[in-house]
Formats: C-alpha cells, structure tokens, sequence
C-alpha cells in the first residue's frame, strides 16, 4: 500500500509537470502579452525592455524551470492584467467555483439518480420515454445554448432570475459566500441549471444503466422470491448496487465540473477561476494562465488519486493480484 | 432591549437601502478595470472609470474640450515651464484638502520611468512647488500638448501615498503588490464604496465634490459582464441601466424593445490598413523580386478597389463614418476641406494596377484582428472579395489582438488592420508620431510598414515645439493631405460607439467611448 502511494504520488508529480510544460509551450502561440500591458504610445524599445525584464525574452526551458522553482515555493507571480498576487486571485475566486459546482452537483444528483431509478424500473411508461427524450436533448445541446436559453427565458421573459453575476455575498474569513442571502440564491439556480444539466443526463443514463444489469441478478430474483417488499428490493438491495460504479463516474466527473464551470461562468459572468482563466487568456496573463493549468491538474490528480485509493479499500483482489502477478 | 436594537437596526438598514436605490446607476462594460491605480495602465476604459473618483488638472467636458479641474488658471513661464495655480478648497475623500505637495508628488509618481503611465506623459521632466497652491510643470521642450496630457494624470493625496507606501505605482517587474491598486482615494464627483474585481465596484456620491453637481446620482454599480448576449438579456431584463459595447447585431433588437434604446454615434476609432512598404519582398506573395505595396499607384488601386458605402451599409449597417482621413473630425488638426475620399472605382483600381506594371494583380497577405474592432473579421472578408475583382488576391489570416499586433508590430506583415483614437493625447498630433513617422527611435512605433516621408518628417519636428496653435493646425494639416495623396494607409472609416440604455437616463456619448457619468442624470 505505501509503496503503491508513493509511486503514486512520483507520477502525479510527473503528470503535474508535464501538464506545466504543455501549458508553457502553448502560451507563445497565444500572443504578446507586453502589446495589452503597454500604451499605443511605447516605443521599441520600452516594450524590448519590459519583455526582458518580465523574463518572456528568455528561451523556453528557462521561464518554464523559472516558473517550477517558483511554484514549488508557492510564489505564482503576479497577474499582468489583474497586477495582484496569482494565489491571492485565485483564492479569492475559488469560493465562487467551488460553491456553483456544489450546486450542479446537488441539482444532478437529485434530479438523475430518481429519473434514472423511475426508468429503469417502469422502462415502457410514457414518463421514461420523455426522460430518455430530455436526457438526449441534454446531452447533446451545447451548454452555452441552454445557458442563454435559460436566461431569455427566466430572466429576459419572465424576470424571475437574475441573469449574471452571484448577487449579494457574504464574507466568512476569506471565504465569500452567495448561500446566505437571498439574492445569492437566486442567483445560483440558472448557472447551476446550466452546468448540471450535463450531469444530470449522465447521471440518469448511468443509472438506468446500471440498475436493469442489477435488476436482472439472480439475488434480486431470489430476494423478490422471498416475498421482501418492491420498496426493500428496489432501493435497499437493487440501487444500493447500482451506486458504486456510478459513485466512482461522478467523483470524477467533479473535477471536470470544476475544471470545465469555464463556459456557465463566462455566460453568467460568474467570478469564479474559470472566468479568471478566460480573461487571462485573452490578455495573454501568463502568469495566472499556468497557476490555473496547474491547480486543475492538481484537482484532477488528487481527484484520481483518491479513486484509486478507494478501489484498494473496496476490492481486495487489487491486492492480491499486485502481490502474485507484480503487474500494474 | 435586543429586539428594540434589532427594529432599529433595521430601519435604518432599510432606510440607507431605500435612498441609495433612489438614483443608482447600474453599468456593465465588457470588461472590468485592470486596477484602481490610474497610473498601473494605460488602456482607456479603465483611465475613463477612475475618473469618477480622480481628477486630473485640467478635463475634457462633454464636448471633448478642455476645461480646468483641479487647476484653475495656468501659464507658461517659460517655453517648457508652465506653472498651474490649484484650485482652493478641493478636499480628497479621506477629508485631507489639496495642495501644492500632492500635485508635486502625483507628477514625480507619473513621471517615475517605470510608471506605466510615464508614457502618456512623454515631456514632463519635472513638477516643483512654488506656492502652496501652485505648481510649476517642468518638461523638457516646449510642447504644445501639455494640457492633453495633463488629463489623464489623476492627482493622489500625498500624505494618503506615503502612509500606505504607495509614492510609487506598481512595478510589475518587481512583482510587489501596490495598495492603490486596490484603494483610492481622489477628489472625484464619486468615491469608492467596495470593489469585487471581475463583478461589482460599487461608488457612493461625493457629497463634498468641489464642482456642482449636473448629475442627480447617489450611486454606481459598475459591473463586468463580458459575453455579448448576457450583457444585452442584463439590460432587457431590467437589470441595468446603461452598457457598452452593444453588440451591432442586437441593436435593432434592443430598440425594438419597450423602455431600452440604443445610442449610436461614430467614435474617434478610425480603422485602417498599413501596408509594408519597407521590405523589398513581400512575406505572402506570388511577386517575388519586389514590392508592389512600394508603389503608390498599387496602394491607390488597392483604396479605389474598396467599395466603403457598401462596408458602411451592410456590414456596419450605416452606422460608420467612411473617412478620407486617418483622424475623426473632433481630434484637433482635423481638416473638412481634406477629407474627401478617392472614389470606389474598379476599373481605375485596374488602369492603376496595369500601369504599375500588374495587369493580373498579385497574391498578398492580409491580417486583420477578430476581437478588436467592430466587425473585424467581417470588414476584411468583404474587402478581400473586393481586391479579388481587380485581382489582388488577398489572403486574409484574421486572429485574435494579441497574436496580430505581435505579428503586425514584428513587421511580419504584408497588409495590416489596425485603428487610432488618438487617445490619450486626443490630437492629430499621435497619429503622426504614431503611424506615419519613419520608424526610429520613439516614433512611429505603429508603423511597421515603415512608410515615411521626409517632408512628414521635418513637419513633424516642428509641430512637436509650435505654441502657436493656428500654425500648428496648418502644419498638421499639410501632414494629414500628404498621407492621403501618397495612400501612406488606406483609411476605412470611424467605427461607430454603441451604447445601450434605459430609458429615462439621460447621458452625453462622448465619442471617446467613455461615459462621463457626472452629466448622468436618473429620473
């Protein structure tokens, strides 16, 4: 287990600094960052020295060792556009992220897993039909579309919603809020609408999936046979079944959600770090560009990690098979 | 006790919500200000919102025309002297008054060579107090623009600079944090209540603002909001008042919509094309042992060969101003007289071509940003299926600023779009250092085509020096005819400012794209 933890551990440094790399040799193709920093006016000369002295003249290996250096010590720079400490911003923003993806989770777990239940133990009602219908729908929209379809809707037509931003939040320490007031909440249900919709649709699917293979198995059967209760075979012993794998799916699926909120908070004008990315690729911020890359690398190793980690605990096998065969 | 507390707390919370919604303004732009330091940055919308809570010396009204701040009279001392007497009973938001110091220190921060803003103030060498409430303004030759310039350097409180160590503006060099990037302090009609950066920064009225108020508000809730369609659903929904830009294509959509319009007028932005008229081959051609763009007669051909009224009509849908000259009429130097267009003609397009030795015209390099200008891409497209009908076959690569100006600006090149509002220095003046100096040293730094006349040249040395404003305009005039005759750019036109708002808000557009919310008024 130790020894599978901390080969684990060597790789996701691996993974990390490979992601880093990528990112830097992408951002010369992204432009010139001193064009935005500096007047119309500068000459030659004062952008050769600005470039210089902002280190973007050297060659590529040297600003990339530059930047590890520096992040191993938790110094990312400061932001060109936003001129405050990488880390500050990204601190600052996360709150926003991390509460909208809570959001969407919530909203995908509550309305997937019973649509997915319902379909797969009545599949030829007319109800399953409209769901798998709207899951398809779901899937294969573009979430930008349903996001502005959200809003002409709930906040141009009926003016029910807000249609950008958190609203009022409240400051816990350095953590900012939208959760406590009224108009936070309101503001959270389109954007989390829109980035869990996706999920929903996965999350049913998967269900259903899941659930009619387990309903087939023969301990169903024979629980049905003992005369236990629909309810009791249903949710006691068929569901509980079908959530592991679909437990695994969405733990990873929540690193996409925060790695990916970057369109919902662009749509919304959602301050979360996704927004912060954008903008800082259309300024060429490198800076805060490669602290973003790295975080979300980050979430997804850690994210992955932890998966893995759960499939040791779960299922024994892994282990036994590891210490006969030695293959991985 | 408790509940009695609670009430009261509550009327009163209630009370302060219930006179602030009373005339609050909501503004959403695309995007946010960089910083809440006006000397970290250059770029105008940031410069243009501070104003509300700094003031410079001297500021343009709603005409675009100079009027004194926080100075009251000024004169020159010398040629390169001039001396600024302040305004008596200016006090900053903090409650400390203006005097002489804090002028002296705002000019030496703005003047520090590694301020941003040091750039928008090229002559000013130096400020010192010669009274309590007057300054003397040091430069290091005579200049004519010095008021210009004047009007972006926000003045600061000295003593509120040195208590928070922030005498100097940020250096991004150093990568230190600077307090005024994210505190102010100024002088403004408004003063700062709080600052999300990315969502809201929210200004309260300054109740004890130096000028009389033309406004009647008590609040401004700036807010970012950078995709199109969200920013337009904002203002239909009711959610703000005023924002900018509005998406062309959704104009008639918000007109068409009860209780929101769209207020339209061209800009100072006039966009162009700049040729490469210095390499001796092209970088995208089929001709390869010379230059045509070298050839007055093939940029002619390539002018006469655009057909502006139609890029006006359809693309910009009417609301540009084609433009003969590489200024807008409001920036001074402008000249009526001159700005007559060469007609759109293809077969003189053609007669100019086979004369300069083209009959089958040639293949060249187009670029044009996607992200910059109003209707970027779509300008370029529809001139490339003009040039393609008196055979110049244009290959058009349209990428966003930040990849075109490094290739435009690293004189990579053949054809290039860019556009000048002569802002900051809202003179004919920038244009000429900017674009049509030869390249050398700090002009024309924007001419990568490196065109360049030596009559421009010699006129321009004089015009940097000529107090006398009448002389100077006939310069600036001579300069503007001879870029024209020699098609040293080929001038498009001003492309149009669009600003939606709510009905019931009456506010001047001002043609340098930024709302002066001190003439807002809310009923």
């Amino acid at each position: 287990m130790l020894s599978f933890l901390i080969r684990r551990l060597g790789q996701s440094l691996l993974v990390m600094l490979a992601v880093a790399l990528l990112a830097f040799s992408m951002f010369r193709y992204v432009g010139d960052p001193v064009t935005n920093m500096l007047s119309q006016d500068a000459s030659v000369e004062e952008r050769e020295q600005l470039r210089e002295s902002l280190g973007l003249s050297e060659p590529l290996y040297v600003q990339f060792s530059t930047f590890v250096v520096q992040a191993a010590q938790g110094d990312f720079g400061i932001s060109y556009r936003n001129q405050r400490p990488v880390s500050e911003l990204i601190a600052e923003r996360m709150p926003a992220t991390l509460e909208l993806v809570a959001v969407a989770f919530i909203i995908s777990l509550l309305v997937g897993v019973p649509m997915g239940v319902y379909s797969a133990l009545k599949p030829h009602s007319w109800l399953s039909h409209v769901f798998q219908t709207l899951s398809l729908i779901g899937i294969s929209l573009p979430t930008f579309v349903t996001g502005i379809l959200l809003i002409l809707t709930f906040s141009v037509t009926l003016n029910w919603l807000p249609s950008f931003g958190r609203g009022e939040v409240v400051s816990i320490g350095w953590w900012s809020t939208g959760l406590l007031t009224a108009s936070g909440l309101k503001s959270l249900i389109l954007p989390g609408i829109m980035l869990g919709l996706f999920q929903v649709t996965l999350i049913m699917r998967l269900v259903r999936a899941e659930m009619m293979e387990v309903l087939r198995t023969d301990y169903i059967r024979f629980a049905r046979a003992r005369g236990l209760s629909n309810r009791a075979v249903n949710f006691g012993h068929a569901l509980k079944n079908t959530l592991m794998p679909v437990i695994t799916i969405i733990g990873l699926q929540l690193g996409a959600m925060i790695a990916f909120a970057i369109i919902t908070e662009t749509v919304f004008q959602w301050p979360g770090m996704g927004f912060l990315f954008i903008q800082a690729v259309s300024f060429v911020d490198i800076p805060v560009m490669s602290a973003y890359l790295l975080l979300v690398s980050l979430i997804f190793v850690v994210i992955n990690m932890i998966v893995d980690m759960l499939y040791f605990m779960l299922d024994p096998r892994l282990c036994a098979d590891r210490g006969t065969a030695n293959s991985h | 006790m408790r509940r009695k507390l609670l009430c009261v707390a509550m009327t009163l919370s209630l009370g302060a919500a219930m006179t602030s919604q009373a005339n609050t303004l909501r503004m959403a732009e695309a995007s946010d200000i960089a910083s809440l330091d006006p000397y970290s940055v250059t770029e105008s919308n940031t410069l243009g919102f501070l104003h509300h809570i700094y003031e410079p010396l001297v500021r343009y009204n709603a005409d675009l025309k100079l009027e004194p701040a926080l100075a009251t009279s000024w004169e020159l001392v010398e040629p390169n002297v001039w001396r600024f007497e302040l305004r008596e009973g200016v006090s900053f938001h903090n409650g400390n008054s203006l005097n002489a110091d804090d002028v002296v220190a705002s000019i030496h921060r703005a003047i520090d060579p590694n301020a941003p803003i040091r750039v928008n103030v090229p002559t000013v060498v130096d400020a010192r107090k010669v009274g309590e409430m007057s300054v003397e303004i040091v430069l290091s030759t005579a200049d004519p623009l010095l008021l210009n310039y004047l009007t972006n350097v926000y003045i600061f409180d000295k003593e509120w600079m040195t208590e928070n160590n922030a005498l100097n503006a940020i250096d991004l060099r150093k990568g230190e944090e600077n307090y005024a990037t994210t505190h102010a302090n100024g002088t403004g009609p408004f003063q700062l209540e709080s600052r999300q950066p990315d969502a809201k920064t929210v200004l309260a009225v300054n109740p004890r603002w130096w000028d009389t108020p033309q406004h009647n508000l008590t609040r401004i809730e700036f807010t970012p909001i950078s995709s199109d369609a969200t920013r337009v659903a904002a203002l239909l929904s009711g959610e703000i008042d005023l924002m900018y830009p509005a998406p062309l294509q959704d104009v008639k959509r918000i007109d068409s919509t009860a209780g929101v319009k769209v207020l339209q007028a061209p800009s100072l932005r006039t966009i162009m094309f700049g040729m490469d008229q210095r390499d001796d081959q092209l970088h995208d051609s089929d001709i390869k042992d010379r230059n045509p763009l070298k050839d007055a007669r093939v940029r002619k051909a390539l002018y006469q060969a655009i057909n502006m009224e139609l890029i006006h009509k359809k693309v910009m849908r009417g609301n540009s101003r084609n433009s003969a000259l590489v200024v807008a009429p409001e920036v001074p130097g402008y000249d009526a007289a001159l700005n007559q267009r060469f007609p759109f003609d293809p077969e003189a397009a053609k007669a100019l071509l086979a004369d300069a030795g083209y009959p089958n015209g040639f293949r060249v390099g187009l670029d044009c940003t996607n992200d910059r200008y109003v209707n970027d891409e779509e300008i370029c497209q529809a001139v490339v299926s003009m040039w393609a009908r008196v055979g110049i076959r244009a290959n058009l690569t349209a990428q966003s600023k930040g990849n075109h100006f490094q290739k435009m600006l690293g004189g990579g090149s053949d054809i290039y779009m860019f556009g000048w509002a002569t802002l900051p220095m809202l003179d004919t003046f920038s244009a000429l250092t900017g674009f049509l100096a030869t390249p050398a040293d700090k002009l024309g730094t924007w001419n990568p085509g490196g065109y360049s006349n030596a009559r421009i040249d010699s006129l321009i040395d004089q015009i940097s020096g000529e107090l006398d404003e009448p002389k100077r305009r006939a310069m600036l005039a001579e300069t503007l005819e001879i870029a024209r005759d020699e098609v040293a750019v080929i001038p498009l036109h001003q492309q149009p400012l669009s600003w939606g708002i709510r009905d019931g808000i009456t506010l001047p557009q001002t043609p340098d794209d930024k709302p002066r919310l001190w003439y807002a008024k809310v009923n």
